[in-house]
């Protein structure tokens, strides 16, 4: 695999999209990777005026890993719509991090702004650090949101997590504010932290697994029974509650399928 | 001598009533009497007419003081600010009309802007909701003529939208609903005993920040499912029989405002809303409204619409549209520093935004243009006094249901005043110069 190593020696005024931070667009491009365009407003630029830039990429996607050094928190759209190979990223990145991202790995060695995940189809987004609001939800008025992949946030994550998801996993180490799953109509979001409020809100399908406290369980859930289980490699006994009771529900075999949502109930 | 203008429509909520008369000097150049609005829509009126009022920019001097200049100035500085920036902000757009909307677009197309309106911080939320799962709608006609039940959500028309109630949604006899007030059903939900609320048949007093819970469980109710005892502070059988009480009319109409569009949950809580009025559909009629507030703001809405396909928070700097909305936003712009300058008309974002954001806008290039003196026009550094739509000068303005309306020229401006769409064809002119196109 070959790496290409970003360094970041300008701040932008504003902000900076570089959508062009992916594996595919550095192993498909046929001149020099400092000549790729990122934009400031509508200024376009090269991304060799704002990163110092030193090994090569691979021939393929899945051949080239890319490591992005310094701090990116006024860097948006860092490794959007991959399909294969590795970003590292070290240090806090802005908002779209994987942002439809297909398949490969993204590891952030720090926190992250909101939108990272968006529309997420495959591969696996890692962040060692907190990950802000909508995290892993569909792009505005997009009823298909996440659909596969797997996402890990080792802190906390902001509000809105999983709107609209449809498949794939999001654990979260910590805690995570108001609105998870809204919308949801399969995937799984594991919360080994606090939620606040509003968890499963018009969910149709999918899984919601929380360690800790709920503020606030939505009235259209409701308790069903205790069951034992093994989630994200930890052993316990969890209460089920099904719901959204007020959203639309699909029979399956003349059953009705509900979203559910499992505690863990501490003794 | 005077005479009397009929037909006269409001430029002040979006009730946008068509029903003023206006006494005028026989000369039309002074606004004498108000009949019919309202004392906030008359205010409006009234105030076109005050003596201190500007007639000419002004800009903003090292020593802090304003110093008068032309209009060909102002549009100089305002063309300039906006081609040299990299991404200006243009914001407000609700208290103009549709035309002045239109001018304003295609200067936000050739500079790269993001173009936001007084959505952004008032029905934005409403916007996504919509987006994300539609919305069975109508007109204030079929509220007026057809329905029997009304519910407010967060909103108090009472002193917000004044006239509403009287003239289309609890007290007037229409076609279906010729015992005016004593055939309908009122229910207010509202954390507050407010003045909309001490008339109501119903008054649901929620607890702060609990409303999609209890749109939830007003879903939870239509299907016959069990309920906790008590959901935002509200004993179920309370909901049960308000759920009843919605199910049984003939029809049904949500009016819903910033209590609920800009509290806990934002647009979750009106997606809900949407799926309670959706749900209603299944045992009778059933529409819901947004109890918009400035006068155009949906006209604003309309006009991005068709333009770039998005009705606030729409960044062009890319040379395409792209709309999201904790990106794109005004606030969220500010805060994070994403603008480097701003083009305010028609709102007063010195008044409404956090002063955090207040702060960002005094810090850059600024223009605002406004027939008042305003919190905003006090940031900025320039300021374009311009004529009042809907009394010096008219054109299309959208009522809150969507119904464009044609407003209407009581009275001559000041000699030598401009309008906002004659100040942005200039600057249109002006900026496609710099631009060279
Ligand atoms: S209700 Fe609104 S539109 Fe009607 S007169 Fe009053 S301010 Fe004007």
């Amino acid at each position: 695999m070959e790496t290409v190593t970003l360094t970041i020696i300008k701040q932008p005024e504003l902000y900076l999209e570089a959508d062009c931070i992916s594996p595919d667009v550095f192993a498909e491009t046929t001149g020099e990777i400092a000549d790729l365009p990122v934009y400031v407003g509508r200024e376009q630029h090269r991304l060799g005026d704002f990163f110092e830039i030193s090994g090569r990429a691979g021939t393929t996607p899945a051949g080239t890993k890319i490591i992005v050094k310094g701090d990116l928190s006024r860097v948006k759209y860092i490794g959007m719509k991959m399909t294969a190979g590795e970003v590292v990223i070290d240090g806090n990145a802005d908002m779209y991090v994987g942002a439809w991202m297909q398949g490969g790995k993204i590891t952030v060695n720090g926190d992250v702004d909101a939108f990272a995940g968006t529309g997420m189809k495959g591969g696996e987004l890692r962040i060692n650090g907190n990950a802000g609001n909508y995290l892993g939800s569909a792009y505005r008025g997009d009823w298909r949101g996440m659909t596969g992949g797997r996402i890990v946030v080792t802190g906390d994550a902001g509000s809105d997590l999983g709107t609209f998801m449809n498949g794939g996993e999001i654990v979260v180490g910590g805690n995570v504010d108001v609105h998870v799953a809204t919308h949801a109509e399969g995937g799984t979001i594991i919360i080994k932290g606090d939620a606040k409020s509003r968890l499963g809100g018009q969910m149709v399908e999918g899984e919601i697994y929380v360690f800790g406290d709920i503020d606030v369980m939505m009235p259209g859930f409701a308790y069903r029974k205790d069951v034992d289980l093994e989630v994200d490699g930890a052993k316990g006994r969890f209460a089920l509650y099904e719901g959204d009771l007020g959203e639309r529900h699909r029979k399956r075999k003349g059953q009705m399928i509900y979203g559910k949502l499992y505690q863990l109930v501490r003794p | 001598m005077t005479k009397t203008v009929t037909d006269v429509i409001c430029p002040f909520c979006g009730t946008l009533c068509d029903d003023l008369e206006v006494v005028v000097s026989k000369d039309g150049k002074n606004l004498l009497e108000v009949y019919n609005a309202c004392a906030i829509g008359a205010e409006k009126f009234l105030q076109s007419q005050a003596k201190d009022r500007h007639t000419r920019p002004r800009m903003r001097q090292e020593d802090g003081s304003w110093k008068e200049i032309s209009y060909d100035e102002a549009i100089e500085y305002t063309a300039k600010m906006l081609a040299d920036a990299k991404k200006p902000l243009m914001y407000g757009w609700s208290s103009t009309n549709c035309e002045a909307q239109a001018v304003g677009s295609e200067i936000g197309e050739y500079v790269g802007a993001v173009m936001d309106n007084t959505a952004t911080v008032c029905h934005g939320t409403s916007l996504i909701a919509v987006q994300d799962i539609g919305i069975p709608s109508c007109t204030l006609g079929e509220v007026k003529n057809r329905a029997d039940r009304i519910l407010f959500w967060g909103c108090n028309p009472a002193h917000a939208h004044p006239r509403h109630m009287s003239r289309y949604s609890i007290f007037p006899r229409g076609f279906f609903t010729g015992k005016g007030h004593t055939g309908r059903k009122m229910i207010v939900v509202d954390p507050r005993v407010t003045d909309t609320a001490r008339i109501a048949d119903v008054h649901l007093q929620i607890e702060q920040g609990r409303d999609y819970e209890l749109l939830d469980a007003l879903r939870v109710a239509f299907k016959g499912e069990q309920l906790p005892d008590v959901v935002a502070g509200i004993p179920k059988e309370k909901i049960y029989e308000v759920a009843e009480t919605l199910k049984s009319g003939r029809f049904a109409i949500i009016f819903f405002g910033m209590g609920v569009t800009q509290s806990l949950g934002k647009n979750h809580n009106i997606d809900a809303a949407i799926a309670v009025t959706r749900d209603l559909n299944e045992y009778t009629k059933a529409a819901i409204m947004p109890m918009r507030g400035h006068y155009n703001v949906t006209g604003s809405g309309q006009v991005w619409g068709w333009q770039f396909g998005f009705p606030f928070a729409v960044d062009l700097s890319r040379g395409f549209a792209r709309y999201n909305p904790g990106e794109t936003t005004s606030n969220d712009l500010l805060r994070r520093g994403e603008v480097d300058a701003v083009f305010v008309l028609g709102s007063d974002p010195g008044a409404h935004f956090p002063f955090s954001s207040v702060k960002k806008i005094y810090g850059l290039p600024s223009v605002a243009v406004e027939p008042h003196e305003t919190p905003t026009t006090e940031v900025c550094k320039v300021h374009v006094p311009v004529a009042f739509v809907g009394i010096e000068v008219g054109g299309c303005a959208y009522r809150m249901d969507n119904v464009p309306i044609e407003t209407r020229k009581v009275v001559d401006a000041p000699e030598g005043m401009m309008t906002d769409e004659e100040f942005l064809t200039h600057v249109l002119a002006r900026v496609k110069e710099i631009k060279g196109v």
